[in-house]
Parts: C-alpha cells; sequence; structure tokens
C-alpha cells in the first residue's frame, strides 16, 4: 500500500532545466509545487567545486555525473525484425540525472532553430513538393511559429545567459553575427567569448572563401552577468572540463547558476531528490491525471502523490518511458502508422574533419563547452533539397571544447593504436590538430520509434523503454555532403594530414562510440491529436492537466544543438499556463 | 643486472625512481607517499590479481606503452597498479552496468557490451585462455616471450586471432582501454607517477584556468602539470 502525501498544486518530475524554469515560473504563481528527482541533490559547492570535479577518470570516462544503467536504460535494435538488447553501459548518448539533469553537465550550445525548422513538413512541400519526401520519411509541423516563440527564447537567453552576436536584429543583417538566423528582437545578453586558435584558422579560412563566420552562441558566460532571477555568472576561464562536467566556476549556464537558488528561497517551492516517479496516475475520467506514484528511496517506499497539475520534466526518453508505462495516450504502432507515443524518435548526425599541422601548437586543454566559430551556410534554410537530393542541415564549426588525454587523444591516420609508436606519437602530436565538425539534423521516419521492451526490465520491475533506430539514406547524403564542404575549406588550411570521420554508405548505428545525447522525439508536439502526443503549447492532448516538457516534442531533429530550443518552448508554455490555463483548466486548444 | 626479455626493465624502475625524486624534491604538499617509498611492481601486493595474472599484465602493460623510444613507459608510470584498483572497484564489478539476463553475447558488436561478466571477471577468464594459446602458438607463457613475439601476440588478441568466448570478446579493448586511462588519469589513482605522461604530451593537468592563454595563438604553454592533490612535476 502506497504511502499518500498531502495534495500538491503542482508537481514537477524531474529537476533539470525545464523542471527548473517550469516550478519557478509556477512558483511566482504563488502556487506550491514540488519537484521529484530521481538522482542526487546536486549543488556548484560541493560537487562541481575545485579541484575534485577537474578528474577526467571520474567524471568524463566513468561518468560520475550520468545516468546508472543499473537503475535506468533502455534497450537498442536497428529494425523492427530485430530482437532488442539493453544499452548495459553508456556510449553514443550520456543522459542525466540528479539535481540539475543534463543542464549540469551540457557543452552550452545555445541554438534557435530557424524558421523552416518548425513547419518542416510544409516548408519542403511548398518550397520543393512534397514528391522529395522519401518513402517511410514522417517529418511533420511543430504547430508553433518561430514568431510565436521568439519573445520566449529571448527569455530563455535573458535567464541563461548567453554569449553571442545577434545576426538579424528585427530584419536587419548585422555584420560578424549569423546573417541565416531568424530575426531577434534583441541581441544575446552578453558579448561573444573569445575563442582559441584553431577557431580562428578555421574563421579565416571561411571568410576568404565567401562564407559567413560567427561565434558560436555559448551557454559559457563570456563576462559578470546578473539574470531576471538575481542569480549571478562569472566569466569562463576555459579550463577545459566542461561537457560532462558541472562548472567549477559559475561560469556555464545551469540550472544551479541561473535558476535553483533564487527557486529555492521561494518557500512554496520544495524538491525531494532519490525520488523516481514510478508512473503518472490517471483520473477514472481518462481526460485528466490525479497526480503521480514514486518510490522514495530514502523512505523504501512508494508513495501516492495528489497534484492538481503535473509537469513532466525529464530526459526526452524519460519523458516517452514514463507516458508509455502511464498507459497515457496510444501509443504508435509502426505496422499501421496509428497511435503517437513513440512515434518519431530521431538523433543527431554529426560528422568531422581533424586536421594535424606540425608546425602549429593548439594547445587543446585550453577550452570550453561552446567554445568557437560557426558557418550556417549550409543550414536547412540555405540548401535547395530538390538538387542536392537529402533534406536537412548541419551547421559547421571549428572550436576546442577539451584537451582531456583519455577521450581526446586524436592521432594521424596510420598511427598504431599502441606501443612505442602510439606513445611517441602522443607526445608529437596532442597538441598539433584541429578539427572540423558538422553538426546536423536527423529526419524521423516509420520504423524509427519508442515502444516498451517485451523482454527486459528495471529495477522496480517494469518494463524497459525499447529504441528501434538506424540511419537512413537521405541523412547520409546529408552529412556526406557536409564532408564535401567541410574538406573544402580544410584544404585551403594546408594542413599536413586530414582525417576525416563521417557516417557513409551503409553505416549502422553503433551504441558504443559516443556521439551525441541529442535523442529527440516520441512525445511530439503538433496541430492534430491524430499525429501527436502535445498540442502546440505542449499539453496533453488526452489530459488537460498533463503538460511534457523537452526536446521529446520535436517531430523530427532540428540541425543544432536542443537545449535553446527547449527553454523556450518551456516558457512559451509557462506562459500559456498563467495566462490562460490556471484560471480556466482544459484544453487550450 | 640482467635485463630478462619481456619482463619490466629494472633499469626503467631505476630511471622512474630518480625522475620522481626530482619530482618530490620540490617542497609543496604531498599526500600520497612519495615515489620513492612505493613498492616496486615486482614487490606490490595487489588488490584483485593473483601472482600469475600480476605477471601477466605487467608484461602486456610494458608492450602496450613500452619504456623505450622518447616518453614513459607504462611500467615506469605504474599503469598496472591503476588496472589492479580498477578491478578491484566499480568499474571491475560493473557495479554502475545494466547486468540483468538475457544474455546474447555474440550480438551485433554494434549493439555494444552484452557478455553476462564484469570486466574484473573477463580479465580473469580471458587471461588464462591467451596464456595457453601463447604457449601452443609460441612455446612459452606471454611474460616469458620476447617482445617482437610478444607484440606479435598481442596483436593476435587484438584482430581476433585467439578464439575467445564471446563473453570474453572485450578483453583486449578493456586491457588497451584500462592501460591508457591509467597512463592519462590522475596519479591518485595510481597510474600516471609523477605525472610524466602529461609531461609526456605537454597537458597541464588540473590547473583549471587558462582564460590569459586563449589569445596567445600557437605559443607553447608553459607551465607544467598539477595534480588534483597538488602535486606538481
Amino acid at each position: 500500500m502506497a504511502r499518500q502525501d498531502p495534495r500538491k498544486d503542482v508537481v514537477v518530475i524531474g529537476l533539470g532545466w525545464t523542471g527548473a524554469i517550469m516550478s519557478m515560473e509556477l512558483a511566482q504563481e504563488g502556487l506550491e509545487v514540488l519537484a521529484l528527482e530521481r538522482g542526487d541533490d546536486r549543488d556548484t559547492v560541493p560537487d562541481f567545486q575545485y579541484p575534485n570535479i577537474i578528474d577526467e577518470l571520474k567524471y568524463g570516462i566513468r561518468y560520475g555525473l550520468m545516468q546508472k544503467p543499473r537503475k535506468s536504460t533502455l534497450t537498442i535494435r536497428h529494425g523492427l525484425d530485430d530482437t532488442a538488447l539493453p544499452y548495459r553501459h553508456l556510449g553514443s548518448f550520456l543522459p542525466g540525472d540528479g539535481v540539475g539533469g543534463a543542464g549540469a553537465h551540457w557543452n552550452g550550445q545555445n541554438w534557435r532553430p530557424q524558421e523552416p525548422e518548425y513547419r518542416l513538413r510544409s516548408y519542403v512541400e511548398e518550397t520543393f513538393g512534397a514528391d522529395i519526401i522519401p518513402e517511410g520519411m514522417t517529418i511533420q509541423d511543430w504547430g508553433v511559429t518561430y514568431e510565436e516563440l521568439e519573445p520566449y527564447f529571448d527569455q530563455f537567453e535573458k535567464v541563461a545567459g548567453i554569449s553571442g552576436k545577434a545576426g538579424n536584429l528585427n530584419g536587419e543583417i548585422v555584420e560578424g553575427g549569423n546573417p541565416f538566423e531568424a530575426p531577434r528582437s534583441s541581441d544575446y545578453p552578453m558579448p561573444p567569448l573569445p575563442h582559441t586558435y584553431d577557431a580562428d584558422l578555421f574563421s579565416k579560412a571561411a571568410k576568404a572563401k565567401g562564407l559567413h563566420p560567427f561565434p558560436r552562441p555559448s551557454a559559457n558566460a563570456s563576462e559578470a552577468y546578473t539574470n531576471p532571477y538575481g542569480m549571478q555568472l562569472g566569466p569562463c576561464n576555459f579550463c577545459g572540463f566542461c561537457e560532462r562536467f558541472g562548472c567549477l566556476n559559475y561560469s556555464k549556464s545551469s540550472p544551479q547558476v541561473c535558476i535553483l537558488d533564487a527557486l529555492k528561497r521561494k518557500p512554496n517551492f520544495s524538491y525531494k531528490t532519490n525520488s523516481e516517479v514510478l508512473k503518472i496516475e490517471k483520473a477514472e475520467d481518462g481526460k485528466t491525471v490525479t497526480g503521480v506514484t514514486y518510490f522514495d528511496e530514502k523512505a523504501n517506499e512508494e508513495v501516492f502523490q495528489p497534484a492538481d497539475l503535473v509537469l513532466l520534466c525529464a530526459y526526452s526518453l524519460h519523458n516517452v518511458h514514463l507516458l508509455l508505462l502511464s498507459g497515457i495516450g496510444q501509443p504508435y504502432d509502426p505496422a499501421t502508422g496509428e497511435g503517437v507515443v513513440g512515434k518519431n524518435y530521431a538523433y543527431q548526425m554529426t560528422g568531422g574533419t581533424r586536421l594535424y599541422f606540425k608546425d602549429k601548437q593548439f594547445n587543446p586543454f585550453i577550452g570550453t563547452g561552446s567554445n568557437g566559430i560557426s558557418i550556417d551556410d549550409y543550414s536547412i534554410s540555405q540548401i535547395d533539397f530538390a538538387k542536392e537530393g537529402f533534406i536537412g542541415g548541419s551547421y559547421i564549426t571549428a572550436g576546442q571544447t577539451n584537451g582531456r588525454p583519455i577521450q581526446s587523444m586524436p592521432l594521424p591516420p596510420g598511427t598504431p593504436k599502441w606501443g612505442k609508436a602510439w606513445k611517441e606519437a602522443a607526445g608529437e602530436w596532442y597538441g598539433r590538430s584541429m578539427a572540423i565538425g558538422s553538426h546536423g539534423s536527423n529526419m524521423s521516419y516509420r520504423d524509427c520509434y519508442l515502444d516498451l521492451d517485451p523482454t527486459y526490465t528495471d529495477r522496480h520491475g517494469r518494463p524497459l523503454m525499447r529504441m528501434t533506430f538506424n540511419w537512413k539514406e537521405n541523412d547520409i547524403r546529408m552529412t556526406q555532403f557536409m564532408k564535401a564542404r567541410i574538406e573544402e575549406i580544410a584544404e585551403t588550411m594546408n594542413p599536413d594530414m586530414i582525417a576525416s570521420g563521417y557516417k557513409k554508405d551503409g553505416s549502422q548505428y553503433d551504441v558504443r562510440p559516443y556521439q551525441s545525447t541529442h535523442n529527440v522525439g516520441g512525445a511530439i508536439m503538433g496541430a492534430e491529436r491524430k499525429t501527436s502526443v502535445l498540442n502546440k503549447y505542449l499539453q496533453h492532448w488526452d489530459c488537460h492537466n498533463l503538460f511534457v516538457m523537452g526536446a521529446s516534442a520535436y517531430p523530427q531533429n532540428i540541425q543544432y544543438n536542443p537545449t535553446g530550443a527547449l527553454g523556450g518552448l518551456a516558457y512559451w508554455s509557462a506562459a500559456a499556463i498563467r495566462k490562460d490555463y490556471l484560471a480556466n483548466p482544459r484544453p487550450l486548444v | 643486472m640482467v635485463d630478462l626479455p619481456g619482463r619490466p626493465s629494472r633499469r626503467s624502475f631505476l630511471k622512474a625512481t630518480v625522475a620522481s625524486a626530482a619530482v618530490t624534491s620540490i617542497p609543496i604538499g604531498l599526500p600520497h607517499a612519495k615515489a620513492a617509498e612505493l613498492p616496486s611492481l615486482e614487490d606490490y601486493k595487489p588488490v584483485y590479481f593473483d601472482a600469475a595474472e600480476w605477471s601477466f599484465i605487467l608484461a602486456a602493460c610494458a608492450r602496450l606503452i613500452p619504456s623505450d623510444g622518447t616518453g614513459p613507459g607504462a611500467i615506469e608510470t605504474r599503469v598496472p597498479v591503476f588496472i589492479d584498483l580498477q578491478m578491484a572497484g566499480d568499474f571491475g564489478k560493473a557495479a554502475d552496468w545494466y547486468m540483468e539476463g538475457p544474455y546474447k553475447a555474440d550480438a551485433n558488436p554494434l549493439l555494444g557490451f552484452q557478455s553476462p561478466l564484469a570486466p574484473a571477471e573477463i580479465y580473469r577468464k580471458a587471461i588464462p585462455v591467451f596464456q595457453d594459446w601463447c604457449k601452443q602458438t609460441h612455446g612459452d607463457a606471454f611474460e616469458k616471450l620476447d617482445a617482437e613475439t610478444q607484440d606479435a601476440a598481442l596483436t593476435s588478441l587484438e584482430k581476433g586471432g585467439v578464439k575467445l568466448d564471446p563473453e570474453l570478446r572485450d578483453f583486449f579493448s578493456f586491457l588497451l582501454q584500462n592501460t591508457k586511462e591509467g597512463y592519462f588519469a590522475d596519479p591518485m589513482y595510481g597510474g600516471n607517477q609523477g605525472m610524466q605522461a602529461w609531461v609526456h604530451i605537454g597537458f597541464p593537468g588540473a590547473r583549471g584556468s587558462y582564460a590569459e592563454w586563449v589569445n596567445n595563438y600557437n605559443a607553447e604553454y608553459p607551465l607544467g602539470p598539477v595534480s588534483i592533490s597538488g602535486e606538481r612535476a
């Protein structure tokens, strides 16, 4: 028999970026808000403090801040006829847990999607014709436009404290910024970070080719900053322990640095850690939810927590898993294309080229998570999909993030993996290479989806979630296009050697090497209840007092890192709840 | 002094001691034992490995990152100690991994680790298989072979030329990965003694602040490494 706790106005599942944002916004309404976090409590001090956080083995290699597969994982297979097997240790993607979530150990690359990305299917059909969409590709519109979201991107960027340079201010192109970005109502709250030597060489080479380099928008602060909640950031010191680590310097935007201390001062906000939500409870009428059941690890018991409003703010994969386990919404069936929960899982298509220079010293240990210079000349809005034969795009960047030697020891092609030649090459080449990377979109497909695994279970006896995913020809063509563009730029830089790594014809998804923790879709937003889980306000179509945040809402993956968009969406959803829903709780669409 | 073929060179121990003595003469706080006080690798009492396994680990590490040529080897940086401690700890036990069945150890490798065995058990079961292979193929245990034959044997192991049960197939990749981890991890984990591997490549370790050097393009960084404990090299 589960313990039952006193009712709350709002229960928030997961205390990462979106959980912190929603808690703050609704606590400002005077509501009693309780956040439930499955992982540990974490704060800059003591968890990220110098020098203990500067430990590559513990955090970078053994994943000290990441979710432990023993407690939570999923199964993976390539296709509908395969048997999925557990993702037994982390590799390809690294979901976090604990207070701050992945927002504590991300790189801080903060982007707004381009205008066509929110209405991708309509854009493709209107611009190039529906017949260029390959069989089996299931891209959709988001059901919301950039114009609607713009004020909320602006709000998130001011809370997070983003460093950058506008390229399009209210429709006016600004020299030195990204001329291909959607129009912004205001510049970034901080000027761009300085950038390292590799980025400088890339910037000059790109400019010489007539391209448009600009500073990568960064959630690593370039100067002292106080955000609208009164939280303070200090300038980044380029320690090189950013992604996979918590920031020792109050420089990387995170829920801890930007929101949580202000939130914790609110008497109507509380949070519990080591409290994993097992199920969202549906009301008998099926039109609302009544609260959540969670496992209280300290008390070693299940607890029913009633609430008027439930905000699902876990990592994208866990959002979908919880919806499936809770029986909320119709699960997607790839055979018929019917159902919605788990539909349109997508990933990120990345690749890169490394340039080796005998006579250059890059000091690769000088870096930060979103250091660097990018170009958007080959982005979604700039590519003729009909001509190039694919749908998608990419941004291209140089900017070193770290020189941590266990993880980051790129050596020239042909170097043995061990022995004297490996050792001597490590001494000779450690500081003498740089990379140019492609960070690209990934479309959604009929047979790439999430459902419950028939065999494997977690420590609570619940079925693990099953991911069915593989790379598709369209996206491989996209990344091969980027390879050609990057190699053209690289050649003009006269390196002694180059080595390229991109998915190619026949590439299968490999869960072992790290690729990206940008897992999206599965609880997608959209204009119609038949084809999406959430309406445009991230409100569940079936249960109106359930809102689901995060990148699980993206109907296909954008070409950018997901955090900027999910931060903006959270503020957009919060505004709809505050202005409209609370006074009259109902389906908003 | 005679260096046996395939044994960690006694001269390299001596070399390591001299180098470490220079490091430890800097009068700053040193919470761990000075290198001079550490037992030699042959006198070290492994926490996890038995004597036969330990002989193999010493000999294998000495070939994966050898002591000859420029830069320190795995032996003088005490990588075997690192591996031993890792086997006894969370990594060796797969403490964080999902280890529930059913298992399909011979699955498509693209689907990742699928063995029912934790890394420490994989070392324990795979070392004797590899030793038997060495005896059958090369006439002696791995540590008794000359360096060139040892390299050939390790290459066979790496390339799948040594028949291992599917549940042991990740043995070589763990051995190599753990060796490199021990070489480059902070010295508090037992390897990278005196931060010699960091000095070799030019990594400043746990300094944690380079703001003043970001725009100093193409210029060698002037400071040597520090460790988490405050040791300098």
